[in-house]
């Protein structure tokens, strides 16, 4: 009864793809998380490199997935910055004194406020992320040996990065934008599907919470450890 | 105490028409009773203007009472003014010390066109409702009282979302200027009573897409709509309508 159109791009229809495409995100970026821990692990790369080899050894199926994933980030991108300048051109002219909120149950913050903000630093971040990581690996790696095959030394990679300052405080601050955007992000999804209810919001509010700084303190751990406690001393 | 008065200087938004720029002007508002309300207040202002000759400042009201959502102007970055659960025409004066100065807006958003100084045109509103936030009754006999069975629980929940007035707070709050929230209650009253749900589908779907019409934004989940909204009604009623129009996705009706 509601044309595909409209189910898309409406008002509720178009968050129904943010939310979704979001949620999406966020179990990549979960999955992603539990993969880089073995960078922790203390035994020269192995355990690291035999993650990523795993991926290699997909073969095309992994293009298929990485095609996939971009759609996705493609997707919750281009309905993230149409939403926001529809949402601007529903107020033409601001208020002159700035809304002041009103608290109870408002979540009026910074992070709800600048949702287009952090989004687009994220999606600068994932220009340059793949680039750094992804793109580079099929051309610059250095190679090494998992189980007796040939393998992408990625762990060298990543700790030739985080050698420079530079890279670690880029990647610890984008995490920042990380943590803001999901603050809200995980919250706002649930209530975009309608999957809420008055007694469980405060509780959903919390998880977000939670969330967002599991993840952010997460990655922002990997270059911070490798550049304080993992890098070998210098001859 | 019940003598004290206050001087303030209002900031007002003075508009002469739809096609005026618009500009900030400055008045002062003397001998304030704490006991005055805010409406009262300009009433006061505008006696003055009006003794000097000047246009007085134009807003709207009616009931004064809190119960018929005309009133309504963004008091210092707050739609209704400082108090919660509050309309303009309820917000009192001792809620400002002696020597404020208070900005006054109206409502601001491209489907609430300001019509002069502080009025602004919701007939938006209207045209959400005529898309599809009524019940279809055909003519014919009265049915019998209680034929129609609503439990306790329901009819509550119904209640709350249908005291909404109406005035455009929400509107006027959410940093996106989006009606979710004054559409939501209306989809809510109506989808959980059983006059209104044979047409709850094309209600959702009607009144949904009239509010993208009218240029309202879309909703960030904020929450800023139900802070400032004098009903207190919750933006649980914006988490259904997106059951709704879920609803209305994959069902016939
Ligand atoms: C890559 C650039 C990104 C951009 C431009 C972007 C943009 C946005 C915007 C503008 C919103 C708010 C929509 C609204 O409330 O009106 C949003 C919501 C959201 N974003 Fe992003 N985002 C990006 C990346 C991410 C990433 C990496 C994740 C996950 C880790 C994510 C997860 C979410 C979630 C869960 C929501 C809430 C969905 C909703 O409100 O229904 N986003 N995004
Ligand atoms: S004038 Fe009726 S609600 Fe304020």
């Amino acid at each position: 009864m509601i044309p595909l159109k409209k189910a898309l791009t409406s008002p509720v229809g178009r968050k129904f793809v943010m939310s979704i495409s979001g949620i999406a995100l966020v179990l990549f970026v979960i999955v992603h998380l539990l993969g880089n821990l073995t960078l922790y692990v203390p035994d020269g790369g192995e355990t690291f490199n035999r993650y990523a080899a795993g991926f290699e050894a997909m073969g095309p199926f992994l293009y298929v997935i990485e095609l996939g994933l971009l759609a996705v980030i493609l997707i919750h991108i281009g309905w993230g910055i149409t939403t926001a300048i529809k949402n601007r051109k529903a107020r033409p002219e601001d208020y002159d004194e700035s809304t002041e909120t009103k608290g109870g149950p408002s979540r009026l913050s910074l992070a709800s406020k600048n949702m287009i903000v952090s989004g687009v630093v994220l999606g600068f971040f994932l220009i340059v992320h793949i680039w750094h990581f992804r793109v580079r690996k099929d051309f610059v790696g250095e190679t090494t040996e998992v189980d007796g095959q040939e393998a992408t030394n990625l762990y060298a990679m990543v700790h030739e990065a985080f050698a420079d300052p530079f890279w670690v405080v880029f990647y610890v601050g984008c995490m920042v934008f990380l943590a803001f955007h999901l603050r809200h992000g995980f919250w706002s999804a649930l209530q975009s599907l309608g999957a809420m209810k008055p007694e469980w919001s405060k509780a959903i509010y919390a998880i977000g919470f939670f969330v967002a700084v599991v993840l952010a303190v997460g990655f922002m751990g990997i270059p911070l450890y490798i550049y304080f406690v993992d890098l070998p001393p210098p001859v | 105490m019940a003598d004290e008065t206050m001087d303030l200087t209002l900031r007002v938004w003075r508009q002469n028409g739809p096609d005026d720029k618009g500009r900030f002007e400055e008045y002062a508002a003397e001998g304030i009773s704490p006991h005055s309300s805010f409406l009262e207040m300009l009433d006061q202002v505008n006696e003055r203007l009006i003794h000097q000759g000047k246009e007085p400042i134009a807003f709207d009201s009616d009931c004064r009472e809190g119960i018929c959502g005309t009133c309504g102007f963004v008091v210092n970055g707050q739609a209704h003014g400082p108090e919660p659960a509050t309309t303009v025409c309820q917000l009192h004066m001792r809620n400002f010390s002696d020597g404020d100065t208070i900005t006054i807006e109206p409502w601001r958003a491209k489907a609430f066109p300001v019509i002069k100084d502080l009025v602004v045109d919701r007939e938006a509103f209207d045209r959400i409702i005529s898309a599809g936030g009524y019940v279809s009754v055909g003519t014919g006999p009265k049915p019998d009282a209680n034929a129609v069975k609503v439990p306790k629980p329901i009819s509550d929940k119904a209640f709350d979302s249908a005291a909404c007035i109406g005035c455009g707070a929400c509107v006027a709050a959410c940093p996106n200027a989006a009606a979710s929230l004054f559409t939501g209650a209306k989809i809510t009253h109506l989808a959980l009573l059983p006059q209104g749900r044979p047409e709850r589908g094309q209600r959702v779907k009607n009144m949904v897409h009239q509010m993208e019409e009218e240029g309202f934004g879309n909703c960030s989940n904020i929450g800023e709509c139900e802070a400032v909204c004098p009903k207190e009604i919750s933006v649980s009623n914006i988490a259904k309508m997106k059951r709704e129009y879920l609803r209305a996705l994959f069902t016939d009706s």
